[in-house]
């Protein structure tokens, strides 16, 4: 026994510290990933998560230039973005989509002459790969209050919202009648998403964040249609798939080609990808999934 | 600017940009910004596969935009559309951080696949470029009818026997197709903006779908040439100028669309956008 676990977890696991960083911080973004990816799947903003995650890639390479700590160019850039976005109206559902594409379009391009700038005036050549693919392990532990705080302001967001956000997601024309002020709601809550996707695109990479946003929460909403539930799931989904890839990166230390251990990205995402599949063929046989899937689609 | 190895750029980049203007006149039609965002980036991980085991680049970028295209399409089958396409995504993005961390590959080159690069075309990119152009092209012309009836129209075009979940399908191969052979050039995180900047322009100024479907080429060959000649006197990244270019033809079609909607009000009885479409 005592092999086995030797075996599946190397020796110096728990007491490498920039692991307990990294299991500390990838906890703290999963359970914020899977609060609120459960109201941006629900309300069909995948593309809006997806797109401040990577548009936080302008701030984190905008901060690597003025040379402040990337966490407020992450999120500062997120916030601006889902701003931007609201103001040209991604609230309406037609043409929702590609206001999202255009406001990502021109980011990703002020993205690009950042980057340019930053690794041809500081020769900072692994500074793209860093900002877009992110780095676990080489979280600054002095960063922690700091993600303690953005996540609770992204948490508080959605436990403050959470009956109106709750409706109005479900229904739009039933909030509205019920008196929900479905704009400001809906405003708060994108900000509730650039708060959680700036968190997690510091963590596990401005792109991969999505994975953590929607997978887990999609995943959630398969097994069981009670919103509650469907948070706890996802949250515990998001930490099982970061703890476990965090381990397997940290074992694949001496795993072929280059033993230099393979990206913990890879594996959070494939975990998340294969707890999915799992999903769908559990919820398959199960009337619950049915139901949530129905209360899912509704909300679009 | 035109001489030399420019010439090969002004050539493929014209092709480019005459296909993403066809393919994203529909990707902006049918509302699937989306997708036209999600398989350039998935299929960046293709390239970075592909310099791995050391075949062409085009080749891993086709193979992974197409599996992304099937894949969302099975997905989508099962899922809401927008979970899909984000996981399918971050799949592909997930290879590519892995293949990524095998290669030894420079921190520039990688940048010029996902931010473009305006002086790294070669003679021999262009055959295969104008031919996968070509394909996309005529495909398009193939299936224009249905993929115009059931992208403005779904419940007609099911009434008429046009099977959604297939010219749906057909659709995402063709767009795999455009973004693999446009990415080399415009990079991964910006041929969907030359996708759907300029189309989402000519929509709003047009409701004529052949019209607006030429303005949506004339815009886009005009962004790339631009964003090609300022690129190249300023040396600044090539994407941040069309990225900038799409912001902009967008917002001039919000103007434009402001403005007509004034001017029908004034006029009697306007017929309505999707009436004039689907009785051409």
């Amino acid at each position: 026994m005592g092999h086995l676990l030797r075996a599946i977890v190397e020796p110096g696991f728990f007491g490498s510290a920039p692991v307990q960083v990294a299991l500390l911080a990838g906890g703290v973004v999963a359970v914020v990933s899977g609060i609120v990816g459960t109201f941006t799947v629900m309300r069909g903003q995948s593309y809006a998560g997806h797109a401040l995650g990577d548009l936080s890639v302008t701030g984190g390479s905008a901060s690597f230039l003025a040379g402040i700590s990337p966490l407020w160019g992450f999120a500062g850039a997120s916030v601006l973005a889902a701003a931007v976005m609201d103001m040209i109206g991604i609230q309406r559902p037609r043409g929702r989509d590609l206001a999202i594409g255009i406001v990502r379009g021109a980011g990703l391009g002020l993205a690009a002459l950042f980057l340019f700038w930053d690794t041809t005036r500081t020769s900072t050549t692994g500074a793209p790969i860093t900002i877009l693919f992110g780095s676990i392990f080489t979280i600054d532990s002095s960063l922690i209050p700091a993600i303690a705080v953005f996540s609770l302001a992204a948490v508080g967001i959605v436990a403050a919202l959470y009956r109106p956000l709750l409706l109005s997601s479900v229904s739009t024309d039933l909030a509205v009648v019920r008196g929900v002020p479905v704009r400001i709601v809906g405003t708060l809550c994108l900000v509730a998403i650039a708060l959680a996707v700036s968190l997690s695109a510091l963590t596990i990479g401005a792109i991969l964040s999505t994975a953590l946003l929607v997978g887990p929460a999609a995943t959630a909403l398969r097994l069981t249609s009670r919103p509650g539930l469907v948070m706890l799931w996802s949250s515990l989904i998001g930490i099982a798939a970061t703890w476990l890839g965090v381990l397997l990166a940290y074992d694949s230390y001496y795993w072929p080609p280059h033993r230099q251990g393979w990206p913990v990205s890879f594996f959070v995402v494939v975990l998340i990808f294969v707890f999915y599949l799992l999903a769908q063929v559990v919820g398959q046989n199960t009337r619950n999934s049915r139901n949530g899937e129905r209360a899912c689609s509704r909300a679009s | 600017m035109f001489s030399g190895f420019m010439t090969n750029t002004w050539i493929v980049a014209s092709i480019v940009a005459v296909v993403a203007g066809v393919v994203g006149f529909f990707v902006v039609l049918r509302g699937s910004a989306f997708v036209a965002d999600a398989l350039p980036t998935g299929a960046f991980a293709g390239a970075a596969g592909a310099s791995l085991i050391g075949v062409n680049t085009l080749i891993g970028l086709g193979v992974f935009s197409l599996l992304g295209a099937l894949g969302i399409g099975w997905l989508g089958r099962r899922a809401r559309h927008d979970v899909a396409v984000a996981l399918a995504l971050v799949v592909m993005l997930g290879l590519g951080a892995l293949f990524l961390s095998f290669t030894v590959e420079y921190a520039p080159e990688i940048f010029s696949l996902l931010f473009g690069e305006v002086l790294g075309i070669s003679v021999n990119e262009i055959a295969p470029v104008a031919a996968l152009g070509a394909v996309c092209i005529v495909a398009i012309m193939v299936m224009y009818r249905p993929l115009m009836l059931s992208s403005v129209m779904p419940e007609l075009a099911e009434a008429r026997g046009v099977r959604a979940y297939r010219i749906e399908m057909a659709f995402l191969v063709v767009l795999a197709l455009a973004t693999s052979m446009a990415l080399p050039v415009v990079g991964a995180l910006l041929i969907f903006s030359l996708m759907i900047g300029p189309p989402a322009f000519a929509r709003a100024v047009t409701d004529r779908p052949l019209v607006a479907m030429g303005l949506s080429v004339v815009v886009a060959l005009a962004t790339v040439w631009i964003a090609i000649a300022v690129s190249y006197h300023t040396d600044w990244p090539v994407g941040f100028f069309v990225g900038t270019a799409a912001a902009v033809w967008y917002a001039a079609g919000r103007a434009a669309t402001a403005l007509r909607r004034t001017r029908v009000i004034r006029q009697p009885v306007p017929p309505s956008p999707a009436a004039v479409q689907a009785s051409r």
